[in-house]
């Protein structure tokens, strides 16, 4: 069992909370880093996708994990950060320019949609964020000047300073690398006053308020860095695909999204990274499984998005604090055996919280 | 021209009236236990394949299978919520909203297992006939809806105003709490709150497989019913009725007044022009807690 034991205010607020995390975190990076090396090209095609599907995830997190506000719509901020990207490419900006600039366009657009969303509350706000969604999806379609509309555009390849990421390897290094950009910065922000302004808006509204905290600044900041995070996923997965059509960005990627926050374990940015993996890796265990069950049930035409539902469903009645929540339960048995009592960790249940009066 | 408005106006109700059933559904399960179906459309989809089931597969008479489908379905109400819901009791809403968007999922997929994934239609005594006003012409199916529609709403009124169950169920949609403290099985409420529902959803799909072809990705309907219920407040059952008329009159119009994109996006853009204008939609019953 490990006690830390603090000397210093910094500690509090550092990254790393002690040396064991420093070491393993440095190991994963090490083996990361040496993936390509030794990984098939499927393989690293894959986990880059997993890569991008984490930043998606990290920015719901912040938002719907963080800050209490459940999106139905990511999939169109997705959308306008890889439709944005692939514009500007198109019409011959570089890379290193059309990025940020899409990112911060989504999240411009992100906290635009916050103004009327500010005075929505649940599921309001996931409804309206799902009309938003909708409208979204039909000027892409609509728009064929830009868009191409239903028959989709093609994404020009990545070049950075000259240098072609067009292999496997270079573009699992770049997802990588924004990922950990992505990752830093999140964790930087939750340490800092505003990130802990969204922790405190998430746990109680009044709590927050007659703290001083600005709520309308507060959710119109999160939901801007969710969307541009968003974006940025986005135009990773155009250049993943190198083809975006409208059909790629629907209402199910929404909601694969929050499945992926609620399996990953809500709350937690372990839960994001665990939360892709398990989304990333899913369907080739489906195609599996395929194989191995009978042909009555295994080539069933909606199978996958029913076994989604089965795991979400089970997750949420058995471990509603995802693949990470589960984790911690079976490190603490480990550092504390033999005294793990289950009791320790026994859900609790508020009977008097309505929404209905605020 | 008129005869023009007036076709999209009955057309209009008449889709309106299938939107309002779904919306009921959404409506009742918030008002009484507070946690939102996600999953009501899915259950209008597995409604119409029961019928289907009973109709078209074992040949039963209309009436008889239109019985048994509402009973089956209220039987599977009470299933859902005793295995799935009730474990979520006092869980934040999140996760209950959460769980019905998979059992969406799930439902989608067990349909698809059973009854394959080709649309399939039912018959019923009334298919085929047409009625008209004037030059505006109108199928006996899209008259069932809103006949339909208008029974179901007028028992649904008198089970909750003049009965003892509906009257608890009143009371525990207005304070759960308070509800059990005076002696009502609000546990047993919920379930039959689910089952009403359930019911409620096998009446829309029976009238619904007519004039739109079953097959399981009909439960997106249930989307756009969503929208419907918020316009009409959330928590308000003539108001989903009336948000659900609103949106099917508005699609139809957009449908032939604007460009194209308009006629699947005009629930949208009304809901979110109404979430702008009063928050909690046109018929609400939220109240704000002073501190």
């Amino acid at each position: 069992m490990r006690f830390i034991f603090k000397t210093q205010y910094e500690q509090d607020i550092s990254l790393l909370k002690h040396r064991g995390q420093l070491f393993w975190y440095g190991l994963l990076l090490a083996v990361l880093i040496a993936a390509p090396l030794f990984l098939d090209r499927f393989y690293l095609g894959e986990i880059s996708f997993v890569f991008i599907y984490a930043i998606a995830g990290l920015g719901l997190m912040l938002l719907t994990g963080f800050t209490g506000q459940v999106s139905l719509g990511h999939a169109a901020f997705l959308a306008i950060g890889a439709y944005a990207h692939a514009y500007m490419l198109s019409k011959g900006l570089a890379f290193v320019v059309a990025l940020p600039t899409a990112m911060i366009l989504t999240g411009i657009v992100g906290a635009i949609v916050a103004i009327p969303a500010l005075r929505l509350v649940g599921i309001y706000l996931a409804i309206a964020t799902l009309a938003f969604l909708i409208i979204v999806e039909q000027i892409i379609i609509r728009w064929v000047s830009v868009t191409g509309g239903g028959r989709g555009m093609l994404v020009p390849p990545v070049e950075i300073f000259g240098l072609a990421v067009a292999t496997p390897g270079r573009f699992f290094y770049l997802c990588l690398a924004l990922l950990i950009v992505a990752l830093i910065f999140v964790m930087n922000l939750l340490r800092a006053p505003s990130g802990r302004a969204m922790i405190a808006v998430r746990d109680s509204e009044i709590a927050a308020r007659s703290m001083g905290i600005n709520l309308a600044k507060t959710k119109a900041t999160s939901f801007g860095i969710s969307a541009a995070l968003t974006g940025l996923a986005g135009a990773l997965m155009a250049h993943h695909t190198g083809y975006i059509s409208p059909e790629a960005f629907t209402l199910t990627i929404s909601i694969q999204l929050l499945l992926l926050i609620v399996v990953g374990g809500l709350g937690s940015i372990h839960g994001a990274i665990l939360g892709a993996i398990f989304v990333g890796f899913l369907p080739q265990g489906i195609a599996l499984l395929r194989d191995t069950l009978p042909p009555a049930i295994g080539e069933v035409p909606g199978l996958e998005p029913g076994v989604f539902g089965l795991i979400l469903i089970l997750f949420l009645l058995f471990e509603p604090h995802g693949i990470y929540g589960q984790w911690l339960k079976v490190r603490q048995f480990f550092s504390e055996f033999p005294l793990y009592r289950r009791a320790t960790n026994k859900r609790q249940k508020t009977y008097l919280r309505t929404e209905r009066v605020r | 021209m008129t005869s023009e408005i007036l076709q999209l106006l009955i057309s209009g109700i008449s889709q309106g009236c299938l939107y309002g059933l779904v919306a009921l559904g959404f409506v009742l399960i918030y008002k009484a236990t507070e946690m939102v179906n996600f999953a009501q459309g899915e259950l209008m989809m597995l409604g119409a394949f029961v019928a289907y089931t009973f109709l078209d597969i074992l040949q039963w008479p209309f009436y008889w299978a239109v019985l048994a489908t509402i009973f089956v379905m209220a039987v599977f109400g009470v299933v859902i919520e005793r295995v799935f819901m009730r474990r979520m009791i006092g869980e934040p809403p999140f996760a209950a909203l959460m769980l019905t968007i998979g059992l969406g999922f799930l439902l989608r997929a067990v349909a698809g297992a059973i009854w394959g994934s080709d649309p399939r239609s039912i018959t019923t005594p009334y298919g085929g006939g047409i009625f008209s006003i004037g030059d505006a012409v109108l199928g006996y199916e899209n008259i069932a809806i809103v006949i339909g529609t208008a029974i179901l709403c007028l028992l649904l009124y008198l089970f909750l105003r003049y009965t003892r169950v509906g009257i608890a169920m009143q009371a525990a949609s207005q304070n759960q709490l308070a509800a059990y403290y005076v002696g009502i099985p609000v546990k047993r409420v919920f379930s039959l709150v689910w089952a009403i529902s359930a019911m409620i959803a096998a009446v829309a799909g029976i009238l619904i497989a007519p004039v739109s072809l079953v097959d399981p990705q009909l439960g997106f309907i249930g989307v756009k019913a969503f929208a419907a219920a918020i316009v009409g407040g959330f928590g308000s059952l003539p108001g989903a009725i009336i948000g659900g008329l609103i949106v099917g009159v508005a699609e139809q119009f957009a449908g032939l007044y604007l460009p194209p994109g308009f006629a699947d996006t005009s629930a949208y853009v009304i809901l979110l022009l109404v979430l702008i204008a009063r928050p909690e939609g046109l018929f609400s019953t939220m109240q704000k807690k002073k501190v």
